[in-house]
């Protein structure tokens, strides 16, 4: 493969983004990607990258299955509060907080709720028919509201060691949420990618009717990536209660709808639906949450962070593009008379 | 063909979002009030009409807060309390405003989100002739008519006395500080910071090293700490400007293998329980609080303002100020 293919790929701008965002943190403060072992574990600026992203990751994961099929989510911000509620709240209300059968039951209980509102967000695309950014903003914008219900409007804290391990906890020195979110990937790419069903959700998504003719049950599909999304979202909101080890209804996941569905755009799948790409949703989420640790360690003043994000974003969206990449490809020719390509 | 298709359903879609998007919105302002629409309008008995605007309920302070205002403005008190949750946006708040205008209430109560942008819905309160009271944050407007007074804490005098001890117990050699700073261009955090800054000015050892939002809550504040803590290898003091973000702080300081109010100081600005709490552990070496409990005062307020008396326009609240020791002392009994 040569330079022009490379620099063609669709990962290589966000990859740029991400190496300028990391290079330009470590020149800023030279210790930034240093990886010391500390108490047993691995501590440093890369592992809290690995770490952060994982909460993004899981919901970008789920969000790229949904957008293959053409659809969208816009309820796994609110997924993620009623998920730390509920299981805070259980945890919170039972006489042994600490003990690990406490925690696993009030997890299973948050998954069930978290399901519950997969399938009813599934029955509405697959089976009513309603437009996915509509039915799932029913969720979005009723969800918190439920998880404040949950709650009693309180912030519910908790004391409970199994339930910090999900996002404190070190195994083998690596992060268990950064683990977690490793191994929901792993187990996706293979479901994915070796066996039928990833093909199965593009092809959805490139076209339900000749798909549904030519015998793919694109009901039971779609039903099925917004119960997976809402399950994904669902597992980031353990990990996003656990670091604070809090129910915050209104500010769990805020606004984390709109960074997943970035995070798969910049990933380049396209909002359009069929063909995905879970690295390229992985290098997405890796961007975002470097960019947001970047912030705070470049000392961009508090008044321009929104815009410094914002001209960020636009620069990798726009060099991504495939009518600017066409424009700086012959400007470039223009300019050199020697082809810049070789012939394979 | 088909990304034509597509374009035009995004695009209604998308309009059919902004449509229930407002439509939301509006239904967050009235809908509180609809419990009440058997008691609407001004002329409920002997009852006082109160509409409050909370900012949200971002913090433990604020649930402490809205408690204190719930408990107080009851009907056995003769109030009947319109109570609605702008969840720190303050469109929500423009828009339940203007739903107690609508609805004719007595007075109008609400800590602004921000301090800017009131002008216009404030002149139309004071055409319907209906009292504005400000609780626990300002507004920067020049008109000091648009509402009666502004009860709550002296932010600049709490980040004074923040930096004084700061002064006094830990810059007696030179310290590297990091300041989390609260929702931006909120009036605690503009004011907050500007009285830390006004204390410490004069001490060559207090140096200021970064500074960033944290937006008051311990989500952000414990990523922000991250941030810090990466980029600065040598911290010796957190300003947080509330105690959630100082939790926030203390997970991540413990993350990163340092022991929080021993290696790295904490000190900050409220009082909440659980900010109390670690206060007294030893995890966080000083707070100054900033007293929830507004309801009782409030009520005062409302009641001598409706039997035609006069108040003053800018009332303080009484703040304490707790170290480790007192903390432990002060726990047992505290309210919130």
């Amino acid at each position: 493969m040569n330079l022009g293919a490379i620099a063609r790929h669709r990962l290589f701008w966000p990859l740029v983004a991400l190496v300028v965002l990391l290079v330009a943190s470590a020149l800023k403060s030279p210790a930034f990607l240093e990886v010391t072992v500390r108490d047993g574990h691995l501590f440093g600026g890369p592992v809290d990258i690995l770490r952060r992203s994982s909460v993004l990751l899981l919901v970008a994961l789920g969000m790229t299955l949904v957008i293959a099929t053409r659809g969208i989510d816009l309820s796994v911000g609110a997924v993620m509060a009623i998920a730390g509620a509920v299981a805070l709240s259980q945890i919170a209300a039972s006489p042994d907080p600490g003990a690990l059968s406490t925690v696993l039951l009030a997890m299973l209980t948050a998954l069930a709720v978290a399901l519950g509102i997969g399938v009813f967000n599934g029955f509405l695309v697959a089976v009513v028919g309603i437009q996915p950014i509509v039915a799932t903003l029913i969720f979005m914008t009723a969800g918190r509201g439920i998880a404040m219900l949950i709650t009693g409007g309180q912030i519910t804290t908790v004391t409970s060691a199994p339930y910090k391990t999900i996002a404190s906890g070190y195994w083998l020195g690596l992060p268990v949420a950064a683990l977690i979110a490793a191994l929901i990937f792993g187990a996706t790419a293979l479901l994915t990618r070796r066996t039928a069903l990833g093909v199965l959700i593009e092809s959805v998504g490139i076209n339900p009717s000749a798909s549904r003719l030519a015998g793919v049950r694109a009901r039971t599909i779609i039903w099925t990536v917004y119960v997976i999304c809402a399950a994904f979202a669902c597992i980031a909101g353990f990990i996003k209660s656990s670091d604070i080890m809090a129910a915050d209804s209104n500010n769990a996941g805020l606004f984390i709808e709109l960074d997943a569905i970035l995070a798969v755009v910049i990933g380049g799948t396209s909002l359009a639906g069929g063909k995905f790409s879970l690295t390229g949703t992985l290098v997405g989420s890796l961007v975002i949450t470097t960019l947001t640790l970047s912030i705070t360690i470049l000392g961009i003043p508090v008044n321009a962070v929104s815009l410094f994000k914002a001209l960020v974003v636009i620069a990798v969206c726009l060099l991504q593009s495939p009518v600017v990449q066409h424009r700086m490809r012959s400007r470039r020719r223009r300019a050199a008379p020697v082809p810049v390509e070789v012939p394979a | 063909m088909v990304s034509r298709t597509f374009r035009t359903r995004a695009m209604a879609a998308t309009v059919a979002v902004l449509a229930l998007g407002l439509a939301a919105c509006g239904s967050s302002g009235s809908g509180d009030s609809s419990t009440d629409a058997a008691t609407g309008g001004g002329d409920s008995g002997d009852l006082i009409n109160v509409g409050f605007s909370q900012v949200g309920a971002e913090s433990g302070w604020r649930a402490a807060n809205t408690k204190s205002i719930q408990d107080t403005l009851t009907k056995d008190n003769g109030f009947d309390l319109k109570f609605s949750d702008a969840q720190q946006k303050q469109e929500n708040q423009i828009q339940a405003i203007r739903s107690y205008i609508a609805q004719g209430v007595d007075y109008i109560a609400f800590s602004p989100v921000v301090e800017s942008g009131w002008d216009a819905v404030l002149e139309e309160a004071k055409q319907a002739n209906i009292p504005v009271i400000l609780t626990d944050r300002a507004v920067d407007s020049e008109d000091k008519s648009l509402y009666v007074t502004f009860i709550g804490s002296d932010f600049v005098e709490e980040g004074k006395r923040i930096g004084e001890w700061v002064n006094d117990n830990v810059a007696t050699e030179p310290i590297n500080v990091v300041e989390l700073q609260g929702t931006t261009g909120s009036a605690p955090a503009i004011d907050r910071k500007q009285g830390f800054e006004d204390a410490t000015k004069g001490n060559p050892n207090v140096k200021i090293i970064a500074s960033q939002t944290g937006n008051f809550t311990r989500a952000e504040g414990k990523t922000v700490m991250e941030g810090f803590l990466q980029a600065n290898p040598d911290i010796d003091l957190v300003y947080a400007h509330n105690d959630d973000m100082a939790l926030g702080a203390i997970e991540a300081i413990e993350a990163a293998g340092k022991k929080p109010g021993t290696d790295i100081k904490i000190v900050s600005i409220d009082g909440v329980k659980d900010g109390m709490q670690a206060l007294a552990d030893g995890k966080i070496n000083y707070i100054v609080e900033c007293n929830p409990l507004l309801g009782p005062d409030l009520a005062d307020i409302i009641k001598t303002l409706h039997s035609g008396g006069t108040v003053e326009p800018r009332i303080v609240t009484h703040d304490d100020a707790f170290d480790q020791a007192a903390a432990k002392e002060a726990l047992p009994t505290r309210q919130y």
